[in-house]
């Protein structure tokens, strides 16, 4: 009878916390729109919400997201894996490469494939010989740069339009626009009526222009979510990231799972730097990932290893990307959101009884206040700080509440299920 | 006997990872369809360098051995300090400004500037350090995050306050007084071993008195090799991290100042990126031992340096040493486990017959 009673008050249970999940997701971005929407007709900045700056936004956030994929795969299945800025840069190779030789489609396939190579290499050393997983990571990474640097100068200086350090003319991917409703969409953007607009130059961006690859992303982290949280294969790889030992008593083989799971992890982070040479630019250069493989990492952490949280916080980095590089006006405006968000969440903090929290946060909306009344602008390269910033600090006020796979980043050997 | 099989078993690693590394640059070279050969490649790398790369030589390996101290002081007690980069990216701007400035008279100016690089570093990875014994965070985390913003922290300091002549930004001049040339062991065109090169001389004496002669060097190695049994021993796990991430820093501060007092005089295009992941690298490959990283120093140094002449003589491009290092390390890394896990077996066997033997004699 009561064993019953358990087994009904558990998903209720669970399905009433992911409801609650969901519920502080819209929340939370609902007052990011009013918010946004407020300090745009405060300020006068309409390029914080204008079509074209989310449009950009999502360009910047698709390869961040896609590292921070890579990671959230590894790191599931228990494998730290600071290779990704390396095999992100060996997709951008290969995207280059296939591209020139065999088209758009098979240079998307070639990126995943050598992002995959990297992934492999992590994998024999990490799973099979047990080497320490940040060593490796970083070693990887070396090879990565000079890899790239290496075959783009054996391969690139003899093609057309290319160069020992750059190929440029590669054919791009094509790009979706929903016809009538774009156009309409702009039109509303551009009335700055509060809310109305802002939300009407968000659906704008989602609806003009939109590169395939970007659908193609969408899916991937759907599907992501899907796998891992969902089919029994996902427990399994999630489970040699929590419990090897436990897992491999359950018959898991846990070395499968493991190479999976760094497999996928650099084929991501491969299709990332594809996304980097063929849709975000318009070719090939060399160190072209320049550190987002380490931003998409940070996405992940402060997306708490979660894909629809390393989704959001991919967003927050490329909308602060492209706001830096379109508009410096808009960055000054965006300081008067963050004080007004931070002080909001002080506020709330406070009613929630954490007096110290609740200050600090407090002390800090009050600096960024005094910030946006006391200058005019916003040295631009500040801006580029932004996603490295709010991981340290993510880090340090709410490490309590991130939660990483329980055995990530420790070596496992098979057979110590004894 | 036994002495000798230690060394054998030690030799052992670094010479399988160094016969991968060279199969697989090879490979790589024959893959790429250059018109040069891997023997052509190899004949250039190891052929004898001319008196001006030897100077060089020397001198690389001296900044890229502080740079694997550095790395060492942190991986000897477990510690990732992957922020060596940006610790020595801020402290060599920071110096090489307060240098400039010349607050102080020659020889003064440069003990305050190797004070100041060092307090920078130090501070730049303490962050990583109160972070991780406050908050918890992760220091392979918060270094990466750290070299970032020093990387941009630079660039707009830079832009702000250097020097703009034509493209190029850079900071005020070291007066002539405070400039510290160096040795010349050749002619004049061939350069001058750069004085500051000593440095790592000193450094790496100090690492090596600090790990074996010191209270605290004990403590280190033995917080590496086992947190739990360390905190068991009542070593203060928090203090031992902070202080060694503060050391960590302080070294990586250093690194650019033998070119910065020997040759650069300004921080701007001069400025020599990277150092800090070599350093990593070389830390890895010698074993984070005083002695072994001297040898690892040597060869990225004398690898980089070589490679430059390839260039004349063929059409390999020179990034091929970074495949080379890059395997390097990695490989090394693998040996070492495979060796380690070869003699625990050995142990094994040899335990087994010995505890076997005397029954079968009772048998017999």
């Amino acid at each position: 009878m009561s064993t019953t009673q358990v087994d009904k008050s558990a998903p209720s249970e669970r399905a009433r916390k992911i409801g609650g999940m969901y519920r502080t997701y819209w929340l939370v971005m609902l007052v990011a729109v009013v918010a946004l929407s407020l300090v745009r007709i405060a300020t006068g900045a309409d390029d914080i919400t204008a079509a074209n700056t989310l449009r950009a936004a999502i360009l910047s956030a698709c390869p961040i997201l896609l590292a921070g994929m890579g990671g959230l795969w590894s790191e599931r299945a228990g494998i730290v894996n600071i290779g990704l800025e390396g095999q992100m840069l060996l997709g951008t190779w290969g995207a280059a490469y296939f591209t020139y030789n065999y088209g758009p489609w098979v240079g998307l396939l070639g990126a995943a494939a050598m992002g995959a190579l990297g992934g492999l290499l992590h994998g024999l050393a990490t799973i099979t010989f047990g080497v320490d997983h940040i060593v490796s990571g970083v070693a990887i990474n070396i090879i990565g740069l000079g890899a790239t640097t290496f075959l783009a100068e054996a391969f690139f200086s003899d093609y057309q339009y290319g160069g020992p350090r750059q190929l440029t003319g590669l054919d791009g991917l094509p790009f979706v626009t929903v016809p009538g409703l774009s156009d309409g969409l702009k039109s509303l953007n551009d009335q700055g009526w509060f809310v109305i607009s802002d939300l009407a130059g968000l659906l704008a961006a989602l609806t003009t222009k939109v590169s395939v690859v970007t659908i193609l992303i969408a899916v991937i982290v759907v599907l992501t979510a899907w796998i891992l949280w969902h089919t029994s294969f996902g427990l399994r790889l999630r489970s040699c990231g929590e419990n090897p030992a436990a897992a491999e008593s359950l018959g898991v083989n846990v070395y499968r799972y493991k190479y999976v799971a760094v497999l996928v992890s650099g084929g991501l982070a491969g299709l990332g730097g594809a996304f980097l040479a063929l849709v975000a630019a318009s070719g090939f250069t060399t160190n072209q990932s320049n550190g987002r493989g380490y931003i998409g990492l940070a996405a992940m952490i402060f997306g708490n290893w979660n894909p629809f949280g390393t989704l959001g916080a991919s967003l927050l980095f490329g909308y602060t990307d492209a706001l830096r590089l379109r508009s410096p006006s808009a960055v000054h405006a965006l300081l008067l959101v963050v004080a007004i968000g931070l002080l909001a969440y002080a506020a709330w903090r406070f009613y929630q009884g954490a007096r110290t929290s609740a200050i600090v946060l407090g002390l800090i909306g009050a600096a960024f206040l005094v910030w946006f009344l006391t200058t005019d602008t916003v040295p631009r390269e500040f801006t580029g700080m932004t996603p490295y910033v709010v991981t340290l600090l993510v880090l340090a006020l709410a490490s309590q509440r991130l939660r990483p796979p329980a055995a990530d980043g420790q070596v496992y050997r098979k057979g110590s299920a004894g | 006997m036994n002495s000798l099989k230690r060394v054998g078993f030690a030799l052992l690693a670094p010479v399988i990872a160094v016969l991968i590394a060279v199969l697989a640059t090879s490979v790589v070279i024959a893959a790429s369809g250059s018109d040069s050969s891997a023997g052509d490649f190899w004949s250039v790398i190891l052929s004898k360098p001319d008196n001006r790369l030897l100077v060089n030589i020397l001198n690389q390996t001296t900044m890229i051995y502080l740079a694997a101290v550095a790395a060492a002081i942190g991986f000897r007690m477990g510690l990732f300090n992957i922020g060596v980069e940006g610790q020595y990216l801020l402290a060599s701007y920071t110096a090489a400004t307060f240098a400039g400035a010349a607050l102080l008279p020659g020889a003064l100016n440069i003990m305050a500037t190797l004070v100041i690089a060092m307090a920078v570093g130090a501070i730049w990875a303490g962050i990583a350090g109160i972070l991780r014994t406050t908050r918890g965070v992760s220091e392979v985390i918060s270094t990466i995050m750290l070299n970032s913003i020093a990387l941009i922290l630079v660039g707009y300091l830079l832009d702000r306050y250097g020097l703009h002549g034509g493209n190029q930004v850079r900071t005020k001049d070291l007066p002539e007084s405070s400039q510290l040339a160096g040795w010349l062991p050749f002619e004049r065109p061939d350069g001058p071993i750069w004085t500051l090169g000593l440095l790592a001389v000193a450094v790496g004496v100090g690492f090596w008195v600090l790990l074996n002669k010191t209270r605290f060097g004990f403590d280190l190695r033995a917080t590496g090799l086992s947190q739990t049994a360390a905190v068991a021993s009542g070593i203060k796990v928090d203090r031992m991290v902070l202080i060694s991430m503060l050391l960590s820093g302080a070294v990586a501060g250093l690194i650019w100042m033998p070119a910065y007092f020997g040759s650069a005089h300004t921080y701007g295009t001069t400025f020599q990126a990277g150092l800090g992941f070599t350093g990593i690298a070389v830390a890895l490959l010698g074993r984070n031992q005083p002695v072994g990283m001297v040898f690892g120093a040597v060869l990225f140094a004398f690898l980089s340096t070589q490679s430059n002449t390839l260039t004349f003589q063929t059409d390999i491009s020179p990034s091929i040493v970074q495949i080379t290092q890059g395997v390097a390390v990695l490989a090394v890394v693998i040996a070492y486990e495979l060796v380690r896990r070869y003699r625990i077996r050995l142990e094994q066997r040899t335990v087994a017959r010995a505890r076997t033997a005397p029954v079968q004699e009772v048998t017999a």
